[in-house]
């Protein structure tokens, strides 16, 4: 009897691991928005959520191949960083902080609504037929194993950017000094266009990866959204390795919560500690506290 | 002053006696349902204590006393002040490591945004006595007659009117308190510079915690009269990260720093709502919140003291100038 709950506990761990992979490619768009234009994108999963709507029209209406509807998806999701950007942060990027988090939290409104308006409340899915992986008795869905490695993927390939490129450089550096940077000749304005587009793209590849999962509707990103934006508050706001670490701790949570108990216990219990951790880390899992 | 505030309670007063019908007298007792809720999210609000939580305590208020009534039987007029002392006491167990330990802007928001979902999954969690996602009615004591007193539940709208116009008052009344209180002073202080508060002799801990829980508290009554009111309450429309933003949008868009912005929020946004409902009809959804969205984000884009603080604000200004003039 204990060998059975074991390997389902196993089972759960990995799955919760798994489940990690994708919360913290979301968790690292954010983080890497608010590192360098120092805004909170409350409207990030709503982002995804167009990502989503647009794999699924380009795939399951009009017929285009899955790999090119994602890469479709990452290039509309990343132009909708830069219009957010453009249209909606630039004005008050001199206003107060709550300010910038609010107006975000308009747009939060207006795309959830929009596709209501839109797309109507169904849920939509690809209807694609993944096939289970089945590992010593465990089973993983093959979409998820697919997430996890595409999300260490476009990690791999934002750290590569942010350190082997000049404009990567820049942008590493004008999060550390907002003030300097633009004395050493670099246009602050563009690298946060350049920014708000990575943002934007890795919101879409979060799409294309969710979208493999989840059926799509215009409330999916109040499932996403929270518990993105307290994966990169634990971690600590722009701290993009502590984003990481806190992303599996919460993905393991809810996983093994969720296997304990209901599911929306699993995510209450990390919201829980995520309260707790608060308290004790007020600036994130990797700071000394002062 | 006085005397334009009671000419204006007296028109308020009188307001159900002008035959209206019941849905636009049903409409007065949502406005005046939630401009008291905006107005108890503003009184820590206007300070900087920008809480995305409050649906967790509109949430503890409703469901604490839907819950007392339909399970232990327990009269609302003993449930409500316990569901109160519930959320205030969330309040403290928030706000106290939260104040003390500096939390601040955006992490203030996240960590009380954490709050209002931790509120929403736990009501989810316990469907077997809340119901879950489905909602939950309060047993109805209506079956004997219009009015019970006992279960707080009345089905006639001018009584409610009465209810909800009470409270608004009470809502403004204290808002008032504060505002003409020392902490009024202390708390601007600590919201311009915290350090520099602390250093002239303000306990700012306590300072905050103290305007949190009045602002909790007043929240999970405006919650509780919702639920009674409505007679029927769901996770969604009383707590979790929708209802919180609601409430800070529509303070915002008003106005957060006047006393009566939250007020005038309530009622923009429901005729705005009500407005494009009737103009466009049932069948077209989101489009009223479409609009709603790209009106906040211009209003914070470009009139970040609401609507009436920035008219307040022009007309003050039209004032300095003709003295100018004169």
């Amino acid at each position: 009897m204990t060998d059975i709950f074991d390997i389902f506990l196993l089972e759960t761990v990995l799955n919760g691991l798994l489940l990690g992979g994708v919360l913290a490619l979301l968790a690292l768009g954010l983080n890497l928005v608010f590192g360098v234009i120092d805004v909170v994108w409350i409207c990030y999963a709503e982002l995804i959520m167009v990502g989503m709507y647009a794999v699924y029209f380009l795939y399951s209406v009009y017929g285009v191949p899955l790999p090119l509807a994602g890469l479709a998806a990452i290039a509309l999701v990343a132009c909708g960083g830069m219009i957010l950007h453009y249209v909606v942060i630039r004005p008050v990027l001199a206003a107060e902080p709550i300010n910038q988090l609010l107006v975000t939290g308009g747009v939060l409104f207006f795309l959830q609504a929009a596709a209501t308006l839109v797309f109507g409340v169904e849920f939509r899915n690809l209807g694609l037929r993944l096939p289970i992986v089945e590992i010593h008795e465990m089973y993983f869905s093959f979409a998820r194993i697919l997430a996890f490695v595409a999300a260490l993927g476009g990690m791999v390939a934002l750290y590569l950017f942010l350190t082997r490129t000049f404009i990567g450089t820049a942008i590493r550096a004008i999060s550390q000094d907002r003030a300097i940077m633009p004395l050493m000749g670099v246009n602050p304005n563009r690298i946060y266009m350049v920014t708000s587009a990575i943002g934007g793209a890795l919101a879409g590849l979060g799409a294309c990866l969710l979208v493999l999962q989840y059926d799509v509707h215009p409330a999916i990103g109040l499932t996403f959204g929270p518990i993105t934006f307290l994966i990169c508050v634990l971690g600590g706001l722009g701290n993009m390795i502590g984003g990481f670490v806190a992303a599996f701790i919460f993905a393991q949570f809810i996983s093994v919560g969720g296997f304990f108990f209901h599911l929306e216990w699993g995510y209450a219990i990390a919201f829980l500690f995520f309260i707790v951790m608060m308290f004790w880390k007020p600036r994130g899992l990797f700071t000394r506290s002062d | 002053m006085a005397y334009w505030q009671s000419i204006g309670l007296a028109a308020l007063a009188v307001l159900p006696f002008l035959g209206l019908g019941d849905y636009p007298l049903h409409l007065c007792i949502l406005v005046l349902l939630w401009a008291y809720i905006y107005t108890s999210w503003s009184i820590m609000g206007r300070f900087g204590l920008v809480s995305l939580g409050h649906g967790a305590f509109t949430g503890i208020g409703a469901y604490g006393t839907t819950l007392l009534w339909n399970q232990l039987g327990l009269t609302p007029w003993l449930g409500i002040p316990a569901a109160v002392a519930l959320a205030v006491a969330v309040a403290f167990v928030i706000g106290w490591p939260c104040f003390r330990f500096r939390i601040v802007g955006h992490y203030f928001a996240l960590t009380t945004l954490a709050l209002s979902e931790v509120v929403r999954l736990i009501i989810i969690a316990l469907r077997d006595h809340t119901g879950g996602s489905l909602g939950l009615t309060p047993r109805s004591a209506l079956t004997e007659g219009p009015v019970a007193l006992a279960a707080l539940q009345f089905a006639n709208k001018t009584v409610w009117y009465y209810i909800v116009l009470v409270l608004w008052v009470a809502g403004l009344v204290v808002w008032r308190r504060v505002d003409r209180s020392m902490a009024r002073y202390a708390l601007q202080a600590i919201s311009e510079e915290e350090g520099a508060a602390a250093s002239v002799g303000i306990d700012v801990t306590w300072t905050k915690l103290r305007v949190a829980m009045i602002s909790a508290g007043l929240s999970a009554v405006g919650g509780a009269f919702y639920g009674q009111y409505q007679l029927y309450i769901n996770p969604e429309t009383v707590s979790g990260i929708g209802v919180s933003l609601q409430i800070v949008f529509a303070a915002i868009a008003g106005g957060m720093f006047v006393q009566l912005g939250p007020t005038v929020g309530a009622v923009f946004t429901l005729l705005l709502t009500e407005a494009l409902r009737v103009a466009i009809g049932h069948d077209v959804h989101g489009l009223d919140t479409t609009i709603y969205g790209l009106m906040l984000v211009v209003f914070i884009i470009f009139m970040p003291r609401g609507i009436l603080g920035t008219a307040i604000e022009l007309w003050q200004r039209r004032h300095a100038a003709e003295r100018r003039t004169v």
